[in-house]
């Protein structure tokens, strides 16, 4: 099975998520330079965090553009799990596939802390291993990470199921409390926490295998055994 | 921009011939102080820097130690203290890339950063708050778009920091030892300037850096790129994977004339330069501005025909500028062109080391008379000053800091900022941790005992981890050197810091000098910074949880040590008495007993005890678990001391630590074996922190309380102003 990671200029967690993927999950997982074709044969992609092109212009907007995103609209609209974390988020985002924008905090300030977040939906690819409400110890880190949609898209969101995950406290002053959505065939997911950095117990300074459930969702959904 | 006359005379001699204007600003640079070394140089030589895992290699950046298994950690420590007064975001960014780049040098990856920060009276001056949030944001937004994590540091406020600011920064690599550039060169390869355009930013830093602050001068402050940082980076790192580098250094402090002269003068090299091959970011630039300009994110690189294309192929594919800008000869000349017309001819040994100097330096008057100073009333209500302590800034929490610097990136940081020392896991399965400490305050009282009380400080905040110190770095900021003064505590620290790593075996694999911090209300006090690394190759002491019941411990003896204490200066703004001293051999034993508890998994918690001593110790502990304690003071190992002063006195060599009443037994019986100063002095519950003499409560704060104070003050100060 093997999972596409995405490197753009100035992606920074591109290689955690590999570690993580590969050593801690035994995912064939490939790092794929933005301007490379996608490879063959891929099951999954995930789009990394860091500060692709310097976070120019607009956090993620300079990235959306970048050939590979054509690849990975394809296959988007032909049902593979597709996972940004973070900067990710805010590519997918910034390229249509996923609805609404990503804001400064209301702290104006970057944030890089331990928090909760509620799983919204459970059938999703990343979400399927869990029960409806668990919460997830997880890190978050960013500068823009508040969610924001007008609220014709926030009821579709809600309407749709394509909450995927929810704060359980007010961190950023993110709409409806969101920390992560989907589109709403649900296979592709964006989240502004980092569940690379949180599915290790010995990083993870509180309960690591709630975060370790959105590996073994993706997992279970290639039909690898856990 | 200038020499001596002295200087001048000099160069003229060793090279026959009056320089020419361009040639005269080339040495101008590198015979900068900020370069050169040239106060300092002699009195570093006696810094131990031997040591059974230090490797060392003509023209490295960065210390190097060995962490076994073919692994290697890098080390280095700069500041940007001049350009940070001026235009803190500018100059704190660039202090980061600065450093970053100098692991980068050695053919490491970064995996950590570290930063002291210094500034005025935060609480009364306006200023000072705007140079300090500047400065945090500069940092944050450099390191965190690098995706390279802050993971430590320390902060402090004071006076003499008014209207100026020392921004220090360490950084942290780590590689394969097989990987370690080499750095060698050979007739006919050649030298190529890869990363950012140069321009005209940073004009004659180094000399702005190597005087007094007097003039605002912000064309001499670098502009940062993080973005462009960041490619280099993998750029460079790729370039190193596929053997394409066979020499490189940073382009710093004096810009190529720095550059390339002291790379020549280390491989015993001469090179060759055309100026006209240089990407630039303005036009019109005149030779002498290339050659000084310190614009960031540059590095020169030496490699052959052979690899030439494939490191071209490597810029092209990050879309990093480069330009092939010369060649290396035989000659050990650094030549210089424009369009192929020499412009510029001088030995690369002459350029790269200037005339070292002997300053005078004579003990300062005012240091008998802080001695003198007489104690203060102890204060009435001890409750009331233990809560105004925890708000002071220098005492705080710094979480407004830290949460703004990406910590978690690399997925290393096992031991997180906000406690003792960070800990990070390595590929080999082994665990480093680091720390920086400085007191301006103690160091101005005892130039000696201040700065080896940083180090002894240093030592166990890692030890509070579990790790076991392996090599240091120090960063020595004073005032003017020509002040013999000033000089003579520089001197004094630098003695000091080699009798304890001597002591205590931790060679120093680097460090920096930094003079000439002042502006017109006078020098800094001495602040000279001590970083050290620790290796843990058990398990990391991860702070567990405190339960109800569970016991407080103290190893170490409390003294009479309250001069430049936070209790004396900030409660009762008295400057001067007997700062803490440390006695090497007893610390050395607590050290090691500590060292050897914690990995015996008896320790639940490791704390250092340090400023604003016991009582906040205490404090910290309870409010980040959100319990009480009730500490009996009479059972504290202490010399005859006021309550006050032993609550509050800063005094080294002290561990709190934190044990489960199973381990009690085990834990005293092994202290009492080793002989050493120790008592059971408490026990955690209830809601309040409450320290008791016999039965008599002496000071009582709710815990609640005190986690408010401690937590929220220095944001509210920051924020709200």
């Amino acid at each position: 099975m093997k999972v596409a990671v995405i490197v753009f200029p100035g992606s920074n967690c591109d290689r955690d998520m590999h570690h993580v993927l590969t050593d801690v999950f035994h995912l064939d997982s490939q790092l794929v330079w933005h301007t490379d074709e996608l490879p063959k044969n891929i099951d999954a992609i995930v789009l990394p965090g860091g500060f692709s092109y310097g976070d120019r212009l607009r956090a993620g907007v300079i990235a959306a553009h970048s050939p590979v995103i054509k690849d990975v609209k394809k296959m988007a609209e032909r049902g593979m799990p597709v996972l940004g974390v973070c900067n990710g988020f805010q590519i997918l985002v910034e390229s249509g596939l996923l609805p609404g924008a990503l804001l400064k905090n209301t702290s104006l300030n970057f944030m890089c802390k331990w928090t909760e977040i509620i799983v919204k939906n459970n059938k999703t690819p990343f979400t399927n291993k869990f029960k409806l409400d668990q919460r997830i110890p997880i890190a978050i880190a960013n500068g823009e990470g508040r969610y924001y949609a007008d609220d014709v898209t926030l009821k579709s969101l809600k309407k749709n199921n394509q909450i995927v995950f929810t704060y359980a406290e007010d961190v950023n002053g993110a709409s409806l409390g969101i920390a992560g959505i989907c589109n709403k065939a649900g296979n592709v997911v964006g989240m502004m926490p980092h569940p690379e950095r949180s599915a290790e117990q010995i990083i993870n300074p509180k309960n690591a295998k709630p975060a370790s459930l959105i590996f073994e969702s993706l997992l279970s959904t290639l039909g690898v055994m856990a | 921009m200038s020499l001596t006359p002295q200087e001048s005379e000099y160069l003229e001699k060793k090279i026959g011939r009056t320089p020419n204007p361009l040639e005269f600003q080339i040495v101008a640079a590198e015979w900068s102080e900020h370069c050169s070394y040239k106060s300092s140089k002699k009195h570093l030589k006696i810094l131990p820097k031997e040591g059974k895992r230090v490797i060392s290699g003509p023209g490295y950046d960065s210390g190097v130690l060995d962490v076994g298994d073919g692994y290697v950690v890098t080390v280095h420590i700069e500041s940007h203290n001049h350009p940070s007064a001026v235009e803190p975001y500018g100059g704190a960014a660039t202090g980061v890339g600065g450093v970053i780049r100098d692991i980068l040098s050695a053919g490491t990856r970064p995996i950590a950063i570290l930063d002291g920060l210094r500034f005025g009276n935060i609480e009364k001056d306006n200023h000072a708050r705007w140079l300090f949030k500047n400065s945090v944001r500069g940092i944050a937004d450099y390191g965190n778009c690098l995706g390279i994590p802050t993971v430590g540091g320390e902060i402090e406020f004071d006076k003499c920091f008014t209207n100026y600011a020392l921004v220090d920064v360490a950084a942290i690599g780590f590689g394969k030892k097989e990987n370690l550039i080499r750095n060698r060169a050979e007739k006919g390869d050649y030298v190529v300037l890869i990363g950012g355009s140069t321009g005209r930013d940073g004009i004659g830093g180094s000399q702005f850096a190597s005087d007094k602050l007097e003039a605002e001068n912000r064309s001499a402050v670098q502009i940062p790129d993080p973005f462009i940082e960041k490619l280099v980076i993998e750029a460079i790192l790729e370039a190193r994977n596929q053997k394409c580098i066979k020499a490189m250094k940073d382009l710093g402090g004096g810009g190529l004339s720095c550059a390339i002269s002291e790379t020549a003068d280390a491989l015993g090299v001469g090179i060759d330069l055309d100026l006209s091959l240089v990407h630039k970011r303005e036009q019109n630039m005149l030779p002498s501005e290339l050659m000084v300009s310190e614009s960031q994110e540059r590095m020169l690189v030496i490699t052959d025909l052979k690899k030439l294309a494939t490191l071209k192929n490597i810029c092209e594919k990050f879309r990093v500028p480069y330009s092939v800008i010369g060649r290396v000869h035989e000659d050990k000349m650094m030549e210089v062109k424009l369009n192929k017309n020499t412009v510029a001819k001088l030995p690369s040994h002459v350029v790269a080391n200037a005339p070292l100097l002997d300053r005078p330096s004579i003990k300062p008057k005012y240091l008998s008379a802080l001695q003198k100073v007489k104690k203060p009333v102890q204060s009435v209500d001890l409750s009331e000053t233990l809560l105004k302590m925890l708000s002071n800034p220098n005492i705080a929490s710094k979480h407004w800091v830290y949460t703004q610097y990406d910590h978690e990136v690399g997925i290393r940081t096992v031991v997180k900022p906000g406690g003792d020392g960070a800990s990070l896991r390595l590929d080999n399965g082994k665990f480093l941790s680091v720390k920086i400490d400085g007191n301006s305050k103690h160091c101005y009282i005892n130039p000696r005992e201040g700065v080896i009380g940083c180090f002894d400080e240093a030592c166990r905040n890692v030890i509070c981890t579990g790790a076991k110190p392996i090599g240091m770095v120090d960063h020595l900021q004073f005032g003017n050197p020509e002040d013999p003064e000033i000089f003579w505590t520089f001197k004094e620290s630098v003695q000091a810091i080699t009798d304890y790593a001597k002591y205590f075996e931790i060679p120093c694999v680097g460090g920096k000098v930094s003079l000439y911090n002042e502006t017109d209300e006078g020098p800094i006090k001495p602040t000279p910074i001590i970083g050290v690394l620790g290796l843990n190759e058990g398990k990391p002491l991860i702070p567990k949880k405190i339960e109800t019941g569970d016991l407080l411990i103290i190893v170490g003896i409390t003294k009479d040590e309250l001069g430049g204490s936070e209790y004396y200066e900030y409660i009762h703004g008295l400057t001067g008495g007997k700062c803490p001293t440390v006695d090497m051999k007893t610390s050395k034993k607590i050290q090691d007993a500590v060292l050897e508890l914690i990995h015996q998994d008896t320790v639940k918690i490791a704390h250092d005890c340090s400023k604003g001593g016991l009582a906040i110790g205490i404090s910290k502990l309870c409010i980040t678990n959100e319990t009480g304690c009730t500490v009996s003071v009479e059972k504290i190992p202490a010399e005859k001391l006021q309550l006050d002063e032993l609550l509050f006195s800063e005094t080294h060599s002290r561990f709190l630590l934190v044990i489960s009443t199973k381990d009690e037994k085990k834990v005293m019986s092994f202290l009492e074996k080793k002989v050493m100063p120790h008592a059971s002095i408490g026990n955690f519950s209830g809601k309040n922190i409450i320290f008791k003499e016999k039965s008599k409560i002496v000071t009582s704060v709710r815990v609640d309380k005190a986690q408010e104070k401690w937590l929220n003050s220095l944001e509210a100060l920051v924020t709200h102003g």
